[in-house]
């Protein structure tokens, strides 16, 4: 039969008003829904029954659930920025000016090209894939895998930064119960009653579950309960908020919707819940299961419980006649509420051979043609059901007779939703009497105290009758897994398991019979329960299919794993607050300001954002390095320092303390002096290296990388705290506390001594420091150097670090002061042939490899690292040491570039002996430098090395000493 | 329009110093020197212009005006004179905000995995906020936020954004 | 995710405040030991699935490394205590027997009162 309006019922709907009509847009066309309306139910309203497409075969598909279990009336929502795919018109609220477009058909829904695939359905079985594109190997990369990627995935991934805001929030709760049903809501009022805080989730933005759906007296019941528990202080009740994964000790993450597709509302569309909870129940209740008969795909095959929520719930009617196909009593109220709006039920069709319960009575009274003992042979009709076959369910699929309806609405029986139960190790046990998987009691999810810390209630737990008094008893349920039972093959190739994915009852037996015994290879083999809704309503079908198919009972086939989350989260809904400006911290020192202003080029150090260099008019970032570095050698620099990791390490037992720490000795460094310090791991490998001043008799300033100065406070702290813990040390972490500026060149001491000050800098030697006032500012000057030159490191309270750097450029204006960023730094060190760290090591290289044993202490009996450099590997002759190279040619070799050796290897590669460690163009000596690790470096001293590039290029080295600039170190002193 | 959560204000003109000393040997010397007796672990405790908050077992952070820094760290030398102990002036190394409003708990709640429900007067707080390190006790009004100086920025928008209008957690 | 309780300042903190360390009661080898006490120090762990102890630190909190003892399987944590001790205290021990009744340490209380003496 044809379908006919109106589809909106005359009356009914207890969660809508038709007072307010709701415009908005699917597929271009102008519509309307009213207040309360789902996407989904307005979209059945304006008769539109097709939604989507299927994901292999593109056959057409229309909503057959009314929650989040439903797999097929995805649709995209949005535009621009806001635009968003694969949403569940079920469970979208309908938003006025919604623009919604259906997805995976071209160029339209009712017109879709690729519906071919539907007609060569017999040559696409499961494994069609994996069997078909295997060979030839290069057709996969160059042929196969563009095609197969244009083509694959339902809707379109947005291009548009969201321009909504998310956040997220901590919650704690003694209890926090899952499903805002009758269940969940009896669960929350007895445990508030004895005064545990307690919260309530709710996925839909109305309480009460099915009970006000399904039960006459269900409304009265659910709002008694909820007075009771809004008086209650101990009690947060949250609705539109879907619990998605429950994680170990209690951690439940939800998501709440906020403002979903109202971005006018200036809220967050949604806030992530990160809920820590001392016990969790979960009420949510179950999901009904479709029936397997041929061609239980086309559009107006519905699961009588959603038929039933769209007509009482949303006043709509999916069809005019509606005929019910059933293995259990409750779908037995689909078709008296379809009645009872005034709807044609042509028949029921039980599976089961009698039907004498009270529901099935009322039906008959109601006058209702009900037919035992029956199944559906196969459904008529294209994109919308037009007929039914009908047959004895006992029988391969004789038609006894052809019932004409334009919905059908099924049921399969009743799942409990044990995801949540799941997620954390909950168990689960087969009930052979409801033909269910539900929660074993004895397995439950453990918490930190070992104990069962999730209890399952009501309809989640396999109480199909948990709303209590207010239900009559229903007859047993009778497993129906094939309708009818000894359907043939033809048929069993259109039952469809998993609608999103189009696996077929005949996918999954193939399935069995190429050998897949584990429902986990089977569902990976044939993606049963693989698509954006997890095989909510395919799972336990398909599991059945295959036990039958294995010949074995359903337990012993089991279940797929439950993973989160429930529902799909979205991405932005993770990060929260995580985006823009907030995406990470930024560590900015305190003259941060003043180098945005002077037009730094930053990099990124860790956390800390450094200028890389201060590119001035046209400048390139390459012409900015060199003129900085020319600036500092033949004048004086200013570089930012501050983000040096400073730590104070003070007591009785630092110097014993320090000398274990570092290679060389600390303990022996007298007060006043400076030291240049190398720290090891245990494995004996270089960590990081700074200059170690001696502030007083029991106290120390060690200088740390950039990058380490946490890492290696946490380090000291570990040694002193775990191993050496009755050694009288304290340190203190003083990075942040101090600007550190480095001003360097050859001008440097005659521009501080332009500054008035207390401090006596002719009288401070190389590697000594010095306190006093610098410009009416506190001071302490540190005479070390990385650049090679007269250099000064000087240390000011961080609040007034600005204040001295602006103080320095405007006194050394005449001296053509320049200030510095790291890569003018780095180069310099490299002309000076200094090691970093991060260059010259990556976590395998030991001092000695970087020719620092001089750093090393010979005296003493231990340090950190000392007993893992005589590991054999590590003292032999063969390890890769540290020297310069020159370029042959005036090309800059690249850094990471190796070194080839003769032959090859096993693989056929060239065989290498050494690689560039840092390269740089040195703007001092005009000409490209590098340092590099070499077998034998050091006594190869003149040799040539090739360096092969991916172009075919072989740029060539000469090993050379690592110090290319000043070898006996004139300039430190100006 | 709906009200903010709460206001964010950074503060200015605090010193902090850390004082790490054996507290069971040192407390009494400590607490005469500072005027403040010894917290509690996990306590602050105050005169209302000074704090004296429980950082570690081995740690104090002391909290005061600007202008009594130098005076403090010189009577706290004193009193430690002898004794195995490090104090330092952290006041440059910190940012401060207050975090005032009927809502001010809201704010926090959305960026630290603290039960603020249980967080007393004159309990301190370690943990994050998001992705920095910060540190939290009550004071009249709402709540007094510690971080890192480096970023302060940082700590003073994701505290602004979680302090947005219409964004309470009570449920809606 | 984890939530254990810091020994020494006594909040019960989730993982994203802690920062793990590895296997606990590890005995330093310096620069006398042999080859195979190196190599075992530095590489061997126990890695068991059941009872075991680990090193954690208090990061975003008082700093303190603390050790755990917990089931590696059921992820059931029988009990934290201070880093300053070589092997875990005796209340640990029965806190762990009382829910793994068959579960054995793998040192003696000779080692363990030898050692602490020695501390």
């Amino acid at each position: 039969m044809t379908r006919t309006p109106p589809f909106r019922l005359a009356q009914g709907g207890r969660l809508i008003d038709r007072a307010f009509q709701i415009p908005f847009r699917f597929d271009g066309r102008h519509l309307r829904g009213v207040t309360g309306d789902t996407l989904a139910s307005a979209l059945l309203a304006n008769g539109q029954m097709l939604m989507g497409r299927s994901f292999k075969y593109h056959r057409p598909r229309g909503p057959i659930a009314s929650g989040a279990e439903e797999p097929n009336a995805l649709l995209s929502l949005g535009q621009g920025g806001r635009f968003e795919p694969n949403q569940r018109a079920t469970t979208t609220p309908l938003v006025a000016g919604m623009v919604t477009r259906s997805q995976n058909c071209w160029p339209s829904l009712d017109a879709d090209l690729m519906a071919v695939n539907n007609w060569l359905s017999p040559l696409f079985p499961a494994g069609f894939y994996y069997k078909t594109f295997i060979h030839p190997r290069p057709f996969w990369k160059h042929l196969f895998e563009p095609v197969i990627r244009r083509s694959a995935g339902l809707g379109a991934a947005p291009v548009e930064a969201d321009p909504d805001r998310y956040e997220q929030a901590y919650a704690f709760a003694d209890l926090v119960v899952v499903g805002g049903g009758i269940a969940g809501l009896t669960a929350a009022r007895d445990a508030a009653a004895s005064g545990q805080r307690v919260i309530v989730l709710e996925q839909a933005p109305h309480w009460g579950g099915r009970t006000p759906t399904d039960h006459p007296g269900g409304q009265a019941a659910v709002d008694a309960l909820l007075a009771d528990l809004r008086g209650r202080e101990n009690v947060t009740l949250r609705r539109n908020t879907m619990a998605t994964g429950l994680y170990d000790h209690g951690y439940l993450i939800a998501r709440e919707a906020i403002a979903d597709h109202d971005p006018n509302a200036g809220l967050p569309r949604q806030r992530l819940w990160r809920i820590r909870a001392g016990h969790v129940v979960t009420a949510t209740g179950a999901l009904e299961r479709p029936l397997s008969f041929a061609c239980n795909d086309v559009p107006g095959v519905m699961l009588a419980s959603a038929v039933r929520d769209f007509i009482t719930d949303y006043g709509v009617a999916p069809g005019q006649s509606i005929l019910v196909v059933t293995n259990n009593d409750d779908a037995y109220r689909t078709a008296l509420a379809a009645r009872a709006a005034g709807l044609d039920v042509p028949a029921i069709i039980d599976a089961r051979p009698l039907a004498d319960g009270a529901l099935p009575q009322a039906a008959r009274e109601a006058g209702i043609r009900v037919l035992t003992g029956t199944g559906i042979a196969k459904v008529k009709g294209g994109k919308h059901v037009e007929a039914a076959a009908i047959c004895d369910q006992s029988g391969e699929g004789r038609v006894l007779e052809t019932i004409a309806c334009d919905v059908i609405a099924m049921s399969g029986g009743w799942s409990p939703v044990v995801h949540l139960w799941s997620h954390c190790g909950g168990k689960l046990v087969w009930d052979d009497q409801a033909a269910m998987f539900r929660p074993d009691p004895d397995r439950p999810p453990l918490g930190a105290d070992g104990k069962g810390n999730v209890t399952v209630t009501g309809a989640a737990n396999g109480d199909l009758a948990c709303a209590g008094d207010l239900e009559q008893p229903e007859g047993a349920t009778m497993p129906v897994w094939v309708m009818p039972a000894r359907a043939p093959y033809k048929l069993r190739t259109k039952m469809w398991l998993d609608f999103q994915n189009d696996v077929k009852v005949s996918d999954v037996e193939l399935a069995a019979r190429e050998g897949y015994a584990s429902v986990e290879h089977t569902k990976r083999y044939t993606t049963l329960g693989m698509a954006t809704d997890q095989g909510k309503v395919s799972n336990i079908n398909g599991l059945a299919i295959l036990s039958a198919a294995l010949d074995q009972p359903i337990p012993q086939t089991g279940t797929t794993t439950f993973r989160p989350p429930y529902t799909p989260l979205t991405l932005a809904t993770i990060a929260a607050e995580a985006r823009g400006e907030a995406f990470q911290p930024l560590r900015k020192t305190p003259i941060h300001g003043w180098h945005e202003t002077h037009g730094a080029s930053f990099e990124p150090v860790g956390q800390w954002r450094r200028p890389y260099c201060y590119p001035q008019g046209a400048e390139d970032r390459h012409a900015a390095v060199n003129r900085e570095i020319l600036a500092v050698r033949g004048g004086v620099g200013t570089l930012d320092a501050s983000t040096l990791g400073k730590i104070l390490v003070k007591g009785p037992d630092a110097g014993r303390f320090l000398d274990m720490l570092y290679t060389n000795m600390m303990s022996t460094l007298p007060v006043g002096k400076c030291r240049y310090g190398l720290m090891c791991n245990e494995n004996g490998f270089l960590m990081d290296d700074g200059v170690v001043a001696r502030l007083s008799e029991d106290s120390w300033l060690c200088h740390t990388t950039t990058g380490g100065a946490e890492r290696i406070h946490g380090h000291m702290e570990d040694w002193l705290q775990c191993e050496w813990w009755d050694w009288k040390v304290y340190t203190a972490n003083l990075t942040e506390q101090f600007a550190q500026i480095a001003v360097a060149g050859p001008k440097a001491r005659a521009l501080l001594e332009r500054l008035p000050g207390t401090i006596d800098l002719a009288a401070l030697p190389f590697m000594q420091w010095a306190e006093g006032e610098l410009a009416g500012i506190p001071a302490r000057i540190f005479r070390i150097s990385f650049s090679g030159e007269l250099s000064y490191e000087i240390a000011v309270p961080a609040g007034r670090g600005l204040e001295l750097w602006q103080t320095l450029q405007r006194e050394g204006r005449d001296f053509g002061i320049t200030p510095y960023g790291t890569e003018a730094m780095h180069v310099m060190r490299a002309e000076k042939g200094f090691i970093m760290i991060g260059d010259e090591t990556d976590g395998t290289i030991i001092p000695q490899d970087l020719g620092l044993d001089w750093a090393i202490s010979k005296k003493k009996p231990d340090y950190i690292g000392k007993r893992a450099q005589k590991r054999l590997h590590m003292t032999d002759g063969n390890r890769w040491k540290l020297v310069g190279i020159e370029s042959l040619s005036d090309k800059v070799i690249p850094d990471g570039a190796h070194a080839v050796a003769e032959g090859t290897n096993g693989n056929g590669q060239r065989k290498v002996q050494g690689r560039i460690t840092s390269s740089y163009h040195s703007p001092t000596l005009g000409k490209p430098i590098a340092m590099a690790l070499v077998r034998h470096g050091p006594a190869r001293m003149g040799q040539v090395l090739d360096f092969p590039m991916p172009s075919g290029e072989v740029l060539q080295g000469r090993i050379c000493d690592p110090v290319f600039y000043d070898k006996e170190g004139s300039r430190l002193n100006g | 329009m709906a009200e903010i959560l709460a206001q964010v204000a950074r503060i200015e003109g605090l010193a902090m110093i850390t004082i790490r000393a054996g507290l069971a040997r040192a407390g009494d010397a400590l607490a005469e020197a500072i005027g403040l007796a010894i917290p509690d672990r996990t306590g602050i405790t105050t005169d209302g212009t000074r704090s004296l908050g429980w950082m570690s077992p081995d740690e104090l952070l002391l909290i005061l005006p600007e202008a009594d820094r130098d005076e403090a760290l010189q009577l706290l030398e004193q009193a430690l004179a002898g004794e195995h102990a490090l104090v330092a002036d952290m006041s440059d190394a910190r940012a401060v905000f207050d975090v005032t409003g009927p809502h001010a708990d809201d704010v926090i709640a959305k960026l630290s995995p603290v039960d603020l429900a249980h967080l007393a007067p004159g309990t301190l707080r370690r943990s994050r906020a998001a992705q920095t390190a910060a540190a939290f006790w009550r004071i009249p009004g709402g709540l007094r936020v510690i971080g890192f100086r480096s970023t302060a920025d940082y700590l003073g928008l994701i505290l602004s954004e979680a302090a947005r209008p219409g964004t309470g957690l009570a449920p809606r | 995710m984890l939530t254990l309780t810091c020994p020494y300042c006594g909040v019960e903190a989730e993982e994203t405040e802690l920062h793990p360390g590895g296997e606990a009661h590890l005995k330093r080898v310096g620069p006398d030991g042999s080859d195979e006490d190196f190599e075992a120090y530095l590489f061997a762990r126990k890695n068991p699935k059941g009872v075991h102890f680990e090193r954690w630190r208090h990061a975003y909190g008082c700093g303190k490394w603390f050790l755990a003892a917990r089931c590696t399987a059921s992820l059931q944590v029988f009990g934290t205590y201070k880093a300053q001790t070589p092997h875990p205290p005796a209340e640990i021990v029965d806190a762990i027997r009382a829910h793994r009744p068959d579960w054995q340490p793998d040192w003696t209380p000779e080692q363990a009162q030898a050692e602490s003496a020695a501390e």
